[in-house]
């Protein structure tokens, strides 16, 4: 895809993609993250772990740069997130209202709105920008169906659209296989390389550590503080996972393979 | 064929009829376009408290002499900010601090109608509107801001189209979130103003929600929504124009009445999203599903 791209501000490449230093924010005095600290080299993909309320959801509404650290800063490809439309934040699916009367290809459109700019109708390069993005991830038949009429694994594929339409540059995935069969996971990882071999960073939230592990060459722990950042077998050790996930954690010896471990993964949607 | 014909027809011989229906045209389109976002980001209370605001404003600029919309205006915007920082700067929350200025400023319009002496009128017609008495200036006014009103929602069209559909989308775009929301408001204002002649302070609500849920109801897109919207809200202000005219209804409750039964009727027969629909697949309606 040719890149045109806008940006607001100029890119320092020699900066890490993500960059967070001693980052707080709290909301009504209760800490959601606290002095979180990090950096995430362009073209990275992260999976970011943590029980429910681990702030995983406000770590990355704070990287996108909708939401004011208390205390601390981020900076995206060294600057400001605020000033960046690189940056595409894909929603959890039980966050967006399906009934809304807006089709696939709208949806995707919406992705190019900064690039149109105000006052201006969307091209026939717009409408190009948009087919391509929903050719690349399978969706091109299904263009002018309503959002609502689609299956888990394709809404998430729309979304994925609308950040290539943005031409984004880092994606940050809210929980984005909760709730998706295997076959619908696959693909979600297919577009993922391919972006994340595009140079484009990408983070995702998830509560599934095996995926976590499996298919990640970077893994962060979080429960509000930053408990651990590295490759799995590093990072998904059991003392590590207990201070993670503390009492919501259980440790199963299973005769003849070691220990089982279980985490409270439970309910989509509560994340604050 | 032909006496129904006369019977469509009759009432234009008179221009105060032919002014009716010129502002039910202008209101029927605009106020249910712009209804469409308040049904789409849940936004009818807001719209309803917002109505019985501007009643102090009305009557004041009628005292002074002032034309009725400028003082409609202001009031709206001063109470859209009084809300706005009211819930943002302390711990209240939003609806309450709506109803908090909501009962306030409408005690505070109709005490001071009240104290006139042509008070039963000018309230009837101020809450339940009066297509019959629009007067040259009235509709002058109501054609400038409609009109105005129409171009602003027709050139921010894909702004408020991201902003009502994924607000953190809009954010990560670094569109100007607040400014449009608030510019949102300021229209929700004009609407209501451009209204009030037609269907009046008390059932201003009925304008902004019923023809856009019935559009709702019907459509896959935005575009077709508000265009089903202004269909039937042009078709629910000249059916209450004639009520008006024929059966000496207030024309309020006529245009509303009209605009209910279409939208009662759509809820049962909608394909997809109506009653009868979900139930022959056995599924409940689409409309409840909870929107997180």
């Amino acid at each position: 895809m040719p890149k045109t791209v806008t940006r607001t501000v100029q890119h320092d490449l020699a900066a890490p993609a993500v960059r967070a230093e001693r980052l707080t924010v709290r909301y009504d005095g209760r800490p959601a993250l606290q002095e979180v600290t990090f950096h995430l080299p362009a073209g990275q993909r992260l999976a970011v772990v943590g029980p429910n309320g681990a702030g995983k959801s406000t770590l990355f509404q704070a990287v996108a740069g909708v939401l004011q650290p208390t205390s601390g800063e981020v900076r995206v490809y060294g600057r400001r997130p605020g000033g960046h439309v690189c940056i595409a934040y894909v929603p959890q699916r039980s966050q967006v209202d399906w009934s809304f009367p807006a089709t696939v290809a709208e949806v995707v459109m919406m992705g190019r709105v900064r690039q149109i700019g105000f006052l201006r109708w969307p091209g026939r390069d717009d409408w190009r920008y948009v087919h391509r993005a929903l050719e690349r991830v399978g969706m091109a038949g299904m263009a002018d169906r309503q959002i609502g009429e689609l299956s888990g694994g394709q809404q998430q594929r729309v979304f994925l659209a609308r950040a290539l339409a943005q031409h984004a540059e880092l994606v940050l995935l809210d929980e984005p296989l909760t709730g998706l069969d295997v076959p619908s996971q696959e693909t979600i990882f297919r577009l993922l390389d391919e972006m994340a071999d595009e140079g484009v960073t990408v983070l995702i939230a998830t509560h599934d550590l095996n995926l976590a592990a499996e298919r990640f060459d970077q893994v962060m722990l979080l429960n509000r503080r930053l408990v651990a950042l590295g490759p799995p077998r590093e990072v998904f050790t059991r003392p590590l996972l207990q201070q993670a996930y503390g009492s919501h954690m259980h440790v199963l010896q299973v005769e003849g393979q070691g220990e089982l471990i279980l985490t409270d993964t439970c309910c989509e949607g509560e994340e604050t | 064929m032909n006496s129904l014909l006369a019977w469509l027809i009759e009432p234009f011989q008179y221009a105060f009829m032919l002014r009716g229906l010129l502002a039910s045209l202008i209101v029927g389109v605009v106020v249910p376009v712009l209804g469409t976002y308040v049904v789409l980001r849940g936004m009818a209370f807001f719209g309803d408290a917002l109505a019985h605001i501007i009643l102090p404003g009305v009557v004041i600029a009628f005292l002074l002499g002032w034309p009725l919309a400028l003082g409609a205006l202001l009031a709206g915007l001063l109470a859209a900010l009084i809300i706005g920082a009211i819930s943002r700067r302390t711990d209240v929350k939003e609806d309450t601090a709506i109803g908090v200025v909501f009962a306030g400023a409408f005690a505070l319009g109709v005490a001071l109608l009240s104290a006139q002496r042509s008070y039963a009128i000018d309230l009837a017609h101020i809450l339940f509107g009066n297509l019959l008495g629009v007067s040259n200036a009235d509709l002058w006014l109501t054609a400038a801001l409609g009109g105005m009103a129409l171009l602003l929602i027709f050139a921010l069209y894909k702004e408020f189209l991201v902003l009502a559909f994924d607000p953190l989308l809009a954010a990560t775009l670094r569109l100007p979130v607040e400014l449009l929301h608030y510019l949102l408001l300021m229209l929700l204002a004009v609407v209501i103003v451009v209204s009030i002649q037609a269907v009046g302070v008390s059932l201003v609500l009925a304008m902004l929600v019923t023809p856009a849920a019935t559009a709702y109801l019907l459509s896959q897109r935005l575009p077709s929504m508000m265009a089903l919207a202004a269909l039937f809200g042009t078709f629910s202000a000249v059916a209450g124009l004639y009520a008006s005219y024929y059966w000496g209804l207030a024309s309020g409750p006529a245009v509303v009445l009209v605009a209910t039964a279409i939208f009662a009727v759509a809820f049962l027969a909608a394909p997809r999203r109506g009653l009868l629909w979900s139930r022959r697949r056995g599924l409940s309606p689409e409309i409840h599903e909870p929107h997180a």
